[in-house]
């Protein structure tokens, strides 16, 4: 149990670089004398005989001439990114040492494809990412389009290239409403972000005919066609925007106390976020100009004019900002995207969807998702289920790059630096 | 008719006092006076906990509590039953004579504090000469029933967190106290009946509170920010916050005494909201002349609740200040404000009536406090950005 | 200037707080269970078997062709055969689902089910208040639970359902098209072999073993 949840150091092998190796002195080994716990009492089990794990009790160790605190922040985080854990080790209020211990959410998501046809993949795709499930189901189609050949009716990338937008816009609102709600704006932003995301999702309802696992993307096209009341109520939706747009950066965007809590906290300096392929908001709050959407310019990307803003300061308030502004720029897209739709099918007519067997090779196919590079690596030996398949995943790749954000700053800037990492934990374990 | 609905607590004492025998009428008026303040601030508690839920619901465009009694009116009592029948933990290594005191005495300091305000024309419990003074005297005494609390827990999370406490609170009482004494200065007496007789004086209508002065205006705000550090609201409430790594000075509080220190943190409130609608708002005296013949209670209590309604407002709209930044902010911005406070304050003095004195002193203080604003923001790097786009 | 930006928050919640009181737009609460919002038409929640007619046992439009059984991504459907075959809506013997039990505890309403199944047979359900206290067998629906007219289905997606319908008495026309042209080429095959004297091997008995389309096909209108 415990070997599953917070690999032992020594046991880390090649496969796991995601999770960093732990430095000196192994921050989970009790290895110190019990007259360093400050806490036993009478009968009390000694420190060698307390179990590990994250209910573990905080504790002083010795590190050089001084003593860490050593705190577990997690697995039940007020914050609500999920079941997450970071082994601290502070002197006072800095933060010395960081691990992320994750896992605990890993639903086997890999190899339960193995066993499955390419098309009973497709649900368990929205529950990645499972605030933007529209994007996984894209990356995936994408990915078995490549390994099968196939084309793309061009109304059904247009569907692909507003449902997308919409669900980035979802996600940025929301993610910039957990980091205030952590600052401690007691859910005020969370709100409105949350009123605004509630009109996308009943959207989502009318085309796809769920809010959040939509399962709507097919190798070949999209599931089903949008009819016209549908394009006039997303025009409608979307015509609001702006204006939630505007009300959110109003109420925090210079507020002073904001700017404190956030502005040269954080910072990730663009040779190393590249290094630790860091991709997404992250990478451009670092300067980085990398946007799949432009470099690849998959899907009808091409078609339409909007800008990448990057961020000069690469800490904490960039990113919160970067994720605001593209969200206008997706408002952009998606305003240009509903004007030039054009009527046609949406499938492929030689679309297979299921009992096929794509011949023998491998593709990977990604997407720019709103987390960040959102990839599907395909190995097919010519049978109807994939030989491997392997999801990229954005959140825990941004996440290796955690303690090299956190070192050195307040502990109560860890959550803050954690919240504009903008991670969801089921693609994290998958 | 008006001087009755005016005096009508005053007189009602009187009538139940003169029951009694004469030797005994002294200590009887005393002691119903006690009860009422003791009865009537705990309700006021469980109507505020209502506002507050309320009112932060509609400003996350959501409705609050509506499923308990009409409008979710009885979720306090709702509340309290629920924190009287929880159980009561202590830890086993607690000490716990001190934890069993730290609340109650965080409490007892509290309602002290209630007995030298002024809550309507001769309704001040105890008028004394020195009455600033007993209520600053008391208001350190919460400080350290919030150091028992944390000390007594044994429990390193907590004494953390009561450190924090008492720091943030130790560092704004300086402020605080500094706001209070222009207002001392410019009256020439510490006793808040006084206090509130000086302002009690209307010209063309208007009344001659000292909020509407420059000195006056810049006290009470720096007296909000040191109240709200004080009472460890938003956006000062570090010590309790969620998200934070360190739980608080109550966490190894449950039950009934959590709900002590709930309720002595909004008593606090509301004896310093008493105390500043006493110094700078006029206390129980009305805005405008014609208005007098409204009760001056209800003036007292409506301007106590607009301060509390404030209060609510910035919690649902500020996100939190970090410790060493709020530590900051009082000693290195907050401190040397009301310093120059008091001398605009003793200036207004002595440039004597005219309009000159309102230039000179609005002037001085807009351009100190636009100068460390500034200052502040560009020690650290703050500031609204521009950014750059790639095609 | 400092405190500007703390305004400016302050102010946009105070008007969020008034416009709570007077306009649905900011106050979008909905006081379920007393209120609830419509589910719109493509709403999806549990699938269920459609059947045709007033009896759901003979109407039942799943041929236990097994295939949603294969496809479903949880596997949480299960289907057993049956012995002997009942006719269709086009008259054709198929088999029907002895047992087809929906473990809806496990169904993540994918839908592709739906998308998979060629006849027709199995659609999604909107409604979602299915709780119960049985543990043990509660959320297990088997083919009489599942079963639910074709009226409902029109209730609840009528777009699809007319479309389906459309689609499905196109198929009846053109089955019914190819037995009446089987029926005449076997009749006039028979008044040919009647005609011709040499031939008393072309027993009747023979064109009716031909074709079993050309079976009297039940009168029940599809809707």
């Amino acid at each position: 149990m415990t070997g599953l949840i917070s690999p032992e150091p020594s046991e880390l092998k090649v496969e796991d670089s995601q999770v960093r190796k732990s430095g000196p002195g192994a921050p989970s080994r009790m290895s110190v004398e019990d007259s360093q716990v400050s806490e036993s009492r009478p009968g009390a089990p000694s420190l060698a005989e307390r179990p590990e794990g994250w209910n573990r009790p905080p504790v002083m160790v010795p590190d050089g001439e001084g003593e860490l605190l050593e705190v577990a922040m997690g697995p039940h985080h007020p914050s609500t990114h999920g079941v997450f854990r970071m082994d601290v080790a502070l002197d006072g209020e800095r933060v010395i040492r960081l691990k992320p211990v994750f896992g605990y959410l890993h639903r086997n998501h890999e190899k339960l494809a193995e066993g499955m046809s390419y098309l009973g993949s497709m649900p368990y795709t929205d529950r990645l990412d499972y605030i933007c499930s529209l994007t996984n189901n894209w990356a995936y189609a994408l990915a078995v389009e490549k390994l099968t050949g196939q084309e793309v009716p061009e109304r059904a990338e247009y569907l692909r290239v507003i449902l997308g937008e919409l669900t980035r816009v979802q996600n940025h609102a929301s993610s910039i409403g957990f980091l205030t709600q952590e600052m401690g704006a007691t859910g005020t932003p969370l709100m409105y972000a949350f009123k605004a995301r509630e009109k996308i999702l009943d959207l989502f309802e009318g085309l796809t005919g769920s809010r959040m696992m939509c399962n709507y993307m097919r190798f070949g096209g999209c599931r089903v066609d949008a009819s016209a009341a549908w394009l006039d109520a997303a025009r409608k939706v979307v015509a609001g925007l702006p204006g939630f747009a505007d009300e959110f950066e109003r109420l925090l965007r210079t507020n002073e106390i904001l700017m404190a809590r956030t502005q040269g906290v954080g910072i990730l300096r663009p040779e190393l976020a590249v290094n630790a392929g860091v991709t997404g908001p992250m990478l451009r709050a670092s300067g980085v100009n990398y946007d799949i959407r432009k470099v690849d310019g998959y899907g009808v990307y091409n078609r339409f004019k909007f800008r990448v803003p990057l961020g000069d300061h690469w800490d904490v308030y960039d990113r919160y900002m970067i994720r605001m502004l593209e969200m206008r720029e997706s408002i952009k897209i998606l305003e240009q995207a509903l004007k030039e739709i054009q009527p046609g099918p949406v499938m492929s007519p030689t679309a297979r969807i299921r009992g096929f067997r794509p011949k023998p090779g491998e593709a990977y196919g990604r997407i720019e998702a709103p987390k960040g590079e959102l990839g599907f690596y395909l190995i097919s030996n010519g049978g109807p289920n994939p030989y491997r398949y392997r999801v990229r995943p954005p959140s825990l790749i941004n996440l290796t790059i955690l303690e090299d954000m956190c070192l050195r700053q307040n502990v109560a800037d860890v959550v803050l630096i954690f919240g504009s990492v903008d991670i969801v934990l089921g693609e994290v374990d998958r | 008719m008006i001087e009755t609905a005016d005096q009508i607590f005053v007189l009602l004492k009187h009538w139940l006092v003169g029951f009694l025998p004469a030797t005994w009428q002294p200590v009887a008026g005393v002691v119903l006076s006690v009860v009422a303040i003791i009865a009537f601030f705990p309700a006021l508690f469980a109507l505020t906990v209502w506002i507050e839920r309320k009112g932060l619901g509609r400003m996350q465009n959501r409705i609050g509590p509506n499923r308990v009694g009409p409008l979710g009116i009885l979720q306090p009592v709702a509340d309290a039953i629920k924190s009287l029948i929880k159980e009561d933990i202590v830890p086993l290594s607690a000490d716990a004579a001190v934890h069993f005191l730290a609340p109650l005495l965080l409490v007892a300091a509290v309602f002290m504090g209630f007995a030298v305000l002024p809550m309507g024309r001769n309704m001040t419990l105890v008028n004394m000469d020195a009455g600033l003074l007993f209520y600053f005297a008391m208001g350190a005494s919460t400080e350290l029933a919030v150091f028992m609390a944390g000390w007594s827990s044994r429990n390193k999370y907590s004494l953390l967190g009561a450190m924090r406490a008492v720091a943030q609170m130790i560092s704004y009482e300086v402020p605080l106290l500094m706001s209070s004494v222009a207002v001392v200065m410019m009256t020439g007496s510490l006793s808040l009946t006084k206090i509130v007789a000086a302002q009690n004086h209307y010209t063309w209508g208007l009344p001659h509170w000292y909020i509407f002065t420059p000195w006056g205006f810049a006290g009470f705000v720096m007296y909000a920010i040191a109240t709200t550090a004080e009472t460890n609201r938003s956006p000062f409430d570090l010590p309790e916050g969620e998200s934070e790594l360190v739980a608080g000075y109550h966490t190894e509080y449950s039950g009934f005494k959590f709900a002590l220190f709930f309720l002595g943190e909004y008593l606090a409130m509301f004896s310093i909201s008493g105390l500043g609608a006493t110094l700078f708002l006029g206390g129980w005296s009305a805005p405008f002349s014609f208005l007098g013949w409204v009760p001056s209670w209800i003036w007292f209590f409506s301007k106590l609740m607009l301060s509390i309604c404030v209060f609510i407002w910035m919690r649902g709209t500020l996100p939190r200040l970090r410790q060493d930044q709020l530590m900051n902010f009082a000693w290195k911005f907050v401190l040397p404000l009301t310093l120059l406070n008091l001398l605009v304050a003793a200036l207004w003095r002595f440039l004597g009536e005219g309009w000159e004195r309102w230039v000179v002193c609005s002037a001085i203080l807009l351009l100190a406090y636009a100068f460390m604003g500034w200052e502040g923001m560009r020690r650290g790097h703050l500031g609204p950005r521009r950014y750059r786009y790639a095609e | 200037m400092l405190g500007e930006g703390i305004l400016r928050g302050l102010a946009e919640t105070a008007r969020n707080f008034a416009g709570s009181f007077v306009s649905a737009e900011r106050l979008t609460t909905v006081q379920y269970p007393e209120q609830r919002i419509a589910p719109m038409e493509a709403t999806r929640d549990f699938p269920f078997l459609v059947y045709d007619g007033a009896d759901w046992e003979a109407g039942l439009r799943c041929v236990a062709c097994q295939i949603c059984e294969k496809e479903c991504p949880p596997q949480c459907i299960y289907i057993e055969k049956s012995k002997d075959k009942k006719p269709d809506f086009t008259g054709k013997p198929q088999f029907y689902p002895a047992r087809f039990d929906i473990d809806i505890s496990v169904c993540m309403s994918c839908q592709i089910c739906v998308e998979v199944c060629p006849f027709e047979a199995i659609k999604m359900d909107t409604e979602f208040e299915l709780s119960t206290e049985d543990r043990f067998g509660g959320l297990l629906l088997n083919r009489e639970k599942l079963a639910k007219p074709n009226e409902h289905y029109h209730k609840i997606h009528p777009a699809e359902a007319a479309e389906v319908d459309a689609r499905l008495a196109g198929e009846k026309d053109k089955a019914d098209a190819k037995a009446k042209a089987a029926a005449e080429a076997a009749a006039a095959k028979a008044a040919a072999n009647v005609a011709a004297p040499a031939g008393p091997e072309a027993a009747p008995g023979g064109n009716a073993a031909g074709n079993p389309t050309a079976k009297p096909v039940e009168g029940e209108s599809r809707a």
